[in-house]
């Protein structure tokens, strides 16, 4: 995929450190390690409760815009501490996101696997329902079912869950189908193991790395459907708080306290760029045949 | 005719998803609890109750209600807005009108800018010129549309007080919401324009007309951009989910009183009826859609139709 850090010219084949590691992805891999060390020591980084209320220290400007240090980043209309919310809310933001997307692999590998070793039926019925799944925007799922279903936050993490089971159920499903014909494991059924033995034990690890390609592919794009459900006050709901709720909570602030918007918004903006970024790097490091054109 | 019968196929297929969404729908709704609760609240009478039940039919039993359901929707009748009281399509007429300009002012917005940053890239290739568009086009579709919109609501409209931020009264109010909506496109459309465009620019057709004299304006639109509108042409029917997504965020944000908003507030107040409503309206939609994008391909490829009609 043409990205502006893969412009080197094919005949620039003396490989250069610079090449190996372009400022953007530094850039961005810093980035990743930032979030990943907020998502863990959110408790240690915060300075105060996130929920903790001071109406007399409402809408304070953050440091660089002539605030106090005693909030970096100011504070918001109920007069709580934006940094810690932020920070607080990168670690809601990232463990719905993690949680979605890895519901969501393993109810796709599981029924890949099933297709496959069923067969007729079976296999017609649960990619039909991939085909239904695939053929709507999941926003409009999740909206449906959030309608239906309510919206706590188990519920939640279990509705962002059905995002991209059926990209996992068909590379799976094709997979083991071309797996199943090849030598390896009609050798070990030969011998007189269970169906299930060649699945887990050689099957599974044989695919893996392409499930883990998926894995990062679908996470960015999970966190942006649960900023957005936040946003428009469907997804994660106060006391709890993710960066799609600060930002939809902080947009009637907009004149007075920007800043309580605009925070969130580049945290969401970074996190899925990095991501992305890192992500399209590794695919082209990994995949010798994509030309950087 | 095979490219009919090859339509035809698709055409059950959308038929068959369409029956599948609407029988899950009449399912989950049935999973999730009694509508009635949602709208009464738990202070009613059993006779209020009752009443409801009778109105919504909700007291026959559950296949009656299927097959009714099922009819109901095949004449175009997806029952009242339990908040509203007035037909659901009543509702959505209403408010598509809105949806629909703004979508198609940001589609094509994001085609127009989408396919000539392309273009222009590809053609000036890895010198800088292209680099500085593929940076756009990289930031423009990793901006997520509701912090976009919110940036430009900012600057535009609270800073600058240049342009109006909410509503679609006029031209005026169509700018910030469409170009919130059509900056994803083009950014996506840049990126796969180019790349289509250096595919189709080392063609010997295109060396050929080179060397035939044709000029460069020409060579690149006429011979060169036809060839390179399948990716594209197949771009744009997977981005139309991503249109219906970006229009209910975009029109929140910027308080358009078309489908996307009807379809959070539905939402927000638990409106079922109303909810499936858009639901099935958006599926038929987007399989149309598709059947849309398919036929065109075989109308500007006739490499297509001859693979067709061999199969």
């Amino acid at each position: 995929m043409a990205m502006p850090w893969s412009f080197r010219r094919a005949d620039d084949t003396p490989v250069r450190a610079e090449a190996r590691y372009p400022v953007l992805v530094v850039v961005a891999l810093v980035l990743l390690a930032l979030i990943v060390v907020v998502f863990l020591f959110a408790d240690w980084l915060a300075p105060y409760d996130y929920r903790a209320q001071a109406l007399l220290k409402r809408l304070r400007p953050p440091v660089f815009l002539g605030g106090t240090t005693d909030h970096l980043l100011g504070t918001d209309e109920l007069g709580r501490d934006v940094l810690s919310r932020l920070i607080y809310a990168i670690r809601f933001s990232v463990l719905v996101a993690l949680g979605g997307t890895l519901i969501g692999a393993l109810i796709g590998t599981a029924l890949g696997f099933i297709a496959a070793h069923f067969r007729g039926f079976v296999e017609e019925a649960i990619m039909m329902l991939a085909d239904v799944q695939a053929s709507l925007p999941f926003m409009m799922i999740a909206l449906a079912l959030i309608a239906m279903f309510g919206g706590g936050f188990m519920l939640f993490i279990a509705i962002m869950g059905f995002y991209g089971w059926e990209v996992f159920a068909r590379l799976t499903r094709g997979v083991v189908i071309a797996a199943n014909t090849q030598g390896y494991a009609a050798a070990v059924v030969a011998l007189g193991a269970p169906a299930r033995h060649v699945y887990l034990r050689h099957i599974l690890p044989n695919i893996l790395s392409v499930l883990i390609v998926q894995f990062t592919l679908n996470f960015p794009q999970v966190i942006l459907l649960e900023t957005s459900l936040s946003f428009l006050g469907l997804g994660i709901r106060p006391p709890l708080t993710s960066l799609g709720q600060m930002l939809g909570a902080g947009r009637a602030y907009l004149t007075t306290a920007w800043w309580i918007a605009i925070l969130p918004g580049m945290a969401i903006f970074l996190t899925t760029m990095s991501i992305s970024i890192i992500g399209d790097w590794v695919r082209d490091r990994l995949d010798p045949t994509l030309q950087s054109r | 005719m095979m490219p009919g019968r090859h339509f035809l196929v698709k055409l059950a297929r959308g038929l068959l998803t369409v029956w599948l969404i609407v029988t899950l729908t009449f399912v989950a709704l049935n999973l999730s609890g009694d509508p009635i609760d949602a709208l009464v609240g738990d202070q009613a009478s059993p006779e209020l109750i009752a009443h409801y039940r009778e109105k919504f039919g909700l007291d026959r039993p559950l296949w009656q209600q299927y097959v009714s359901y099922i009819a109901g929707i095949a004449q175009g009748d997806f029952g009242l807005s339990l908040s509203d009281q007035r037909p659901a399509v009543e509702l959505i007429a209403g408010a598509l009108p809105h949806t629909l300009r703004l979508g198609l002012t940001a589609f094509v917005l994001g085609l127009i800018l989408g396919v000539g940053f392309g273009i222009v890239a590809a053609l000036n290739r890895n010198r800088p010129v292209d680099r500085l568009v593929m940076s756009f086009a990289v930031l423009g579709f990793s901006l997520p549309n509701f912090f976009l919109g919110i940036l430009l609501i900012l600057l535009f409209s609270l800073h600058w007080r240049l342009l109006p931020s909410s509503g679609d009264a006029t031209a005026l109010h169509l700018i910030l919401p469409a170009v919130t909506l059509g900056t994803h496109f083009a950014g996506t459309f840049a990126r796969f324009t180019r790349s289509a465009m250096l595919e189709v620019l080392n063609k010997q057709y295109v060396v050929a007309a080179r060397a035939k004299g044709v000029p460069s304006l020409r060579r690149v639109l006429w011979h060169a951009l036809p060839n390179a509108a399948i990716p594209i042409i197949t771009i744009i029917g997977l981005k139309l989910g991503d249109l219906v997504a970006g229009s209910i965020i975009v029109e929140t944000v910027f308080a358009v009183p078309g489908v996307g908003r009807l379809l959070v507030n539905a939402v927000t107040s638990r409106d079922f009826a109303l909810v499936q409503a858009i639901l099935i309206m958006v599926s038929v939609t987007m399989i149309l859609a598709n059947l849309a994008v398919d036929a065109i391909y075989t109308l500007i490829d006739p490499r297509m139709r001859a693979a067709r009609s061999e199969n």
